[in-house]
């Protein structure tokens, strides 16, 4: 195949990030990413800050949950699928040769656009990341399922329920049972892609604020097409366009003062 | 939008009301002077008459079936109903007695017109040149040689339904329509009581029931250890060689054990004959409708009553008593009396070893279609051809089961398991092992294809979710994928439970018989044996209706027999089918 190589983007797109203490927990290099020969992402640079919520936005197919996706491999599924540039974790390239996927994956909980529990109890549901992990003991599991639907808060909701079908939960109790088991397996970072667009707005504000007490104990990425909610629950913000990072900063300057007129006529509504 | 009113939209739109809807809008259309096309085009086009086409189709197939089943179902149920004995007397003199079994209208032939007196043929002028005649089931075919006489109306000069005459269903030799002449109780002619035989005939079918089960189970398990002492000596020859001294000693103690053996079934065997002469002091003699008579033990009637003399509960008693002799014991007759229990034994165990076989295959092939396999044009092709052998002949199959599983895989395991029986076969003839083989093989696309729909229908977003928690590619399919599937495969489980319950060509090749000596699980080791041939209901109701010396005879049979293999398949689907919404009620209630 004959893909013509990526230009460079010299054009720096990351100006006020709001760096945190721990620093990086995902630093991407000039990612490049092909579905066949239709290119996807185009020289993304970014680095996620720990113990922060990281916000993308953008314009729907700009490729923000093609992006999410790249950060635990899911995209692997798909045939025809090529990377080029790096995606560091503690110094490794998660792309790079002989890395366990699986083992990847473990350290990132992941909430995807529609509540997808399984269909199995409340329980089974969020002690699954240890199940398949190996871990039958039985106080570990009641353990940690009783912590992460806190986490979740679900507990009180569900405490009463959790040999019942998790497929009889509302959407958005169902969307937090996502959540919980994201987190049942003490991830490090959470990647969620517009967890709320399935949900109604009392379901929505119970998300944010969750995701709002999960900050600092998580690095969170949150797609979401909705950018008040980006203004809400995010430290950083990064604009996507047609695939590319247009800018990448803190929340506040993003939406009150971006560097770019595209940015600022995406915030505004202007366009997308 | 354009300013032609189109009336095909309109109408074909709005369905219920699409005739007036239709007309309304033509005339709206004329009004205003627009092209208007004739309104027979416009019938055709409303879709009216072809709905009105496939709906009769529907309900024609409807009908059909309904009418077929409530006839199965109607004859199946009266089969066992007690009916009337009729005494008929000819006009020439001869008496005949049975069961009006059904009549019909016919044209009388020149030879029959020809033997005929002028009265006669009189009778049959007068009737436009047809003639009602009736079919009475006479019995006693030991007599005659036949069960059924044909009476045309013409030859008939009095039917009267004496009290006397009874119909007795013997243990051979079918039934017989008669009197008692005479009674025989421990060696005592006595008077002929109804009460008195009845008791009698119950207690000499107790003696009966006795000297089976001597027989078979306890002859039977003789016989059996017999057998293994002699296969014993005869592989201890094979294995440690003709005369070695291994070889002798084995032998020594497998004939002592024999002499052994020989001794019980002299005992039993003692016993046996003790009861059978005992059984012969008791005896009854029937005497038919002219006068001949047959002297037969009282333990050789299975049931007997006066037909034209008993109430309505009577007529209850009985028809419950032949359900359960039905259901309960082996046939006689050739299968066309007595009952099918080995038949429906055969049909449930080959049925279930079947699941047994075509559930692993199919669903773990259907996984492999689905969630491994590349999805090129090889896959393509592979799933083309399973489709299609949905479609091979199942006589075809039938053919490869006996060419491959009986004599290819059945001789090597005769060869290398069984040698000291060759060359009697084992494994390497029909059996109910290679028959349920054969029909899995015929019944396994249906699974792969519905499996493999299932599988298909389980969202991605759950198998991403699973993958996303670090589950290894297996895990997720069989903790996520697997159980959100098995409604589906369930189904697809049915389906092919349904087909293969009902099938009888292949199974005639590979091991259903006509009569099976002994059922395919009994008491001895190995229990199961899997090597047996076996009886089946479909291939019962082949052979009773259209195999046996009298096909009048097995016709009830055929009802009756139909009836149950339709209720048995009913039965388990409906089982398979329970389990399945059960299944399903425990992963339902999902709302995106
Ligand atoms: N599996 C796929 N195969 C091919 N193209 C894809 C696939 N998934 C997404 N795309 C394309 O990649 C682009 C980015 O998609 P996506 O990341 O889903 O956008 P977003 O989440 O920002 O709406 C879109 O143009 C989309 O058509
Ligand atoms: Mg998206």
């Amino acid at each position: 195949m004959n893909v013509v190589a990526p230009e460079r983007q010299f054009e720096p797109t990351s100006y006020h990030v709001k760096k945190s203490p721990e620093g990086a927990a995902l630093d991407i290099r000039n990612f490049n990413l092909w579905y066949g020969k239709s290119q996807a992402l185009h020289g993304i640079d970014m680095e996620v800050q720990k113990g922060e919520v990281t916000a993308l936005i953008g314009p729907s197919g700009c490729g923000k949950s093609t992006l999410l996706r790249c950060l635990n491999r899911m995209n692997d599924l798909i045939d025809d699928l090529r990377v080029s540039g790096e995606i560091m974790v503690d110094g490794f390239d998660i792309y790079g040769p002989g890395v366990d996927v699986i083992a990847l994956r473990k350290r990132m909980g992941m909430v995807f656009q529609k509540p997808n529990p399984f269909a199995m109890s409340i329980y089974d549901n969020v002690v699954y990341p240890l199940r398949v992990d190996g871990i039958t003991k039985k106080s570990i599991l009641d353990e940690t399922c009783e912590r992460a639907l806190r986490s979740a808060a679900l507990w009180d909701e569900a405490k009463d329920r959790l040999n019942e079908s998790a497929l009889g939960m509302s959407g958005g109790q169902q969307q937090r049972l996502c959540i919980a088991r994201g987190i049942a397996s003490d991830p490090e970072v959470l990647l969620m892609d517009e967890p709320c667009s399935a949900l109604d707005p009392i379901a929505t504000a119970k998300i944010e604020e969750l995701i709002h007490q999960l900050r600092g104990h998580y690095t969170i990425v949150i797609v979401t097409h909705n950018m008040q909610q980006a203004a809400r629950v995010s430290d950083n913000t990064g604009f996507m366009y047609l695939g590319r990072l247009i800018e990448y900063g803190a929340t506040e300057t993003i939406f009150s003062a971006p560097k770019k007129t595209q940015t600022l006529d995406y915030v505004t509504g202007r366009f997308g | 939008m354009t300013d032609i009113l189109d009336p095909h939209a309109t109408a074909s739109g709005a369905a219920a009301p699409a005739s007036t809807a239709a007309r309304d809008a033509v005339a709206g259309a004329a009004q205003r002077g627009k092209r208007v096309r004739m309104l027979s085009a416009d019938l055709s086009a409303v879709g009216e008459p072809s709905l009105w086409a496939f709906g009769g189709a529907l309900a024609l197939g409807v009908i059909l079936i309904a009418a077929f089943l409530a006839m199965v179902t109607w004859n199946g149920l009266v089969t066992f109903w007690p009916k009337p004995i009729a005494m008929v007397e000819l006009r020439d003199g001869t008496l005949l007695a049975g069961e009006p079994t059904r009549s019909s209208v016919y044209r009388p032939g020149e030879n029959v017109l020809a033997r005929l007196d002028e009265e006669q043929i009189a009778m049959i002028e007068a009737n436009g040149g047809f003639s009602e005649r009736v079919l009475y089931k006479t019995a006693n075919f030991d007599l005659y040689g036949d069960d059924f006489r044909w009476v045309s109306d013409f030859d008939k000069a009095a039917v009267t339904f004496p009290p006397d005459f009874h119909l007795f269903e013997r243990q051979q030799w079918g039934t017989f329509v008669g009197r008692v002449a005479g009674l025989t109780i421990g060696g005592e002619p006595q008077a002929f009581d109804h009460a008195l035989m009845q008791r009698e005939q119950s207690a000499a079918r107790r003696r009966f029931a006795e000297i089976r089960r001597l027989e078979r189970s306890v002859i039977g398990a003789i016989n059996q250890r017999m057998d293994r002492e002699r296969l014993a000596i005869r592989r201890a020859n094979l294995r440690f060689g003709e005369d070695s001294p291994r070889a002798l000693e084995q032998i020594a103690a497998s004939q002592a054990r024999i002499a052994e053996l020989e001794a019980e079934f002299a005992e039993v065997q003692g016993r046996v004959n003790a009861i059978r002469e005992n059984d012969r002091r008791y005896r009854v003699l029937l005497e038919e409708v002219n006068g001949r008579t047959v002297d037969t033990e009282l333990s050789q009637i299975v049931r007997f009553y006066a037909a034209n003399d008993i109430g309505f509960f009577d007529k209850l008693g009985i028809y419950f008593s032949r359900w359960w002799e039905f259901l309960s014991t082996e046939p006689r007759e050739a299968n066309t009396q007595g009952g099918v229990l080995p038949a429906i034994f055969g049909t449930v165990a080959m049925t279930l070893l079947m699941v047994v076989f075509v559930a692993p295959f199919g669903v773990i092939t259907a996984l492999y279609l689905r969630e491994y396999a590349a999805q090129g044009r090889l896959t393509s092709i592979v799933r083309i051809s399973v489709n299609n052998l949905a479609g091979v002949p199942s006589i075809v199959y039938g053919v490869f089961g006996l060419g491959f599983f009986a004599y290819t895989m059945g001789g090597s395991i005769d060869q290398l398991f069984f040698p000291e029986n060759l060359p009697n076969p084992t494994f390497g003839k029909g059996g109910i092992l290679w028959a349920s083989l054969t029909l899995a093989l015929l019944t396994v696309p249906v699974v792969i294809v519905a499996s493999e729909e299932a599988l298909a229908a389980v969202p991605r977003s759950m198998r991403e979710g699973s993958l996303a928690c670090g589950a290894s590619k297996w895990q997720t399919i069989r903790y996520v994928v697997l159980p959100k599937a098995l409604p589906g495969i369930m189904t697809g489980m049915i389906l092919a439970m349904a087909r293969g319950a009902g099938e009888v060509a292949p199974l005639m090749l590979v091991g259903v018989v006509k009569l099976a000596p002994a059922l395919p699980v009994d008491g001895f080791f190995p229990f199961l044996h899997l090597d047996r041939s076996f009886m089946h209901l479909g291939f019962h109701i082949f052979d009773v209706g259209f195999q046996s010396r009298n096909s009048e005879a097995g016709k009830p049979m055929v009802f009756v027999t139909t009836l149950l293999l339709l209720a048995l398949i009913v039965t388990m689907n409906a089982s398979a089918v329970t389990i399945r919404n059960r299944l399903k009620r425990k992963y339902a209630g999902g709302q995106f």
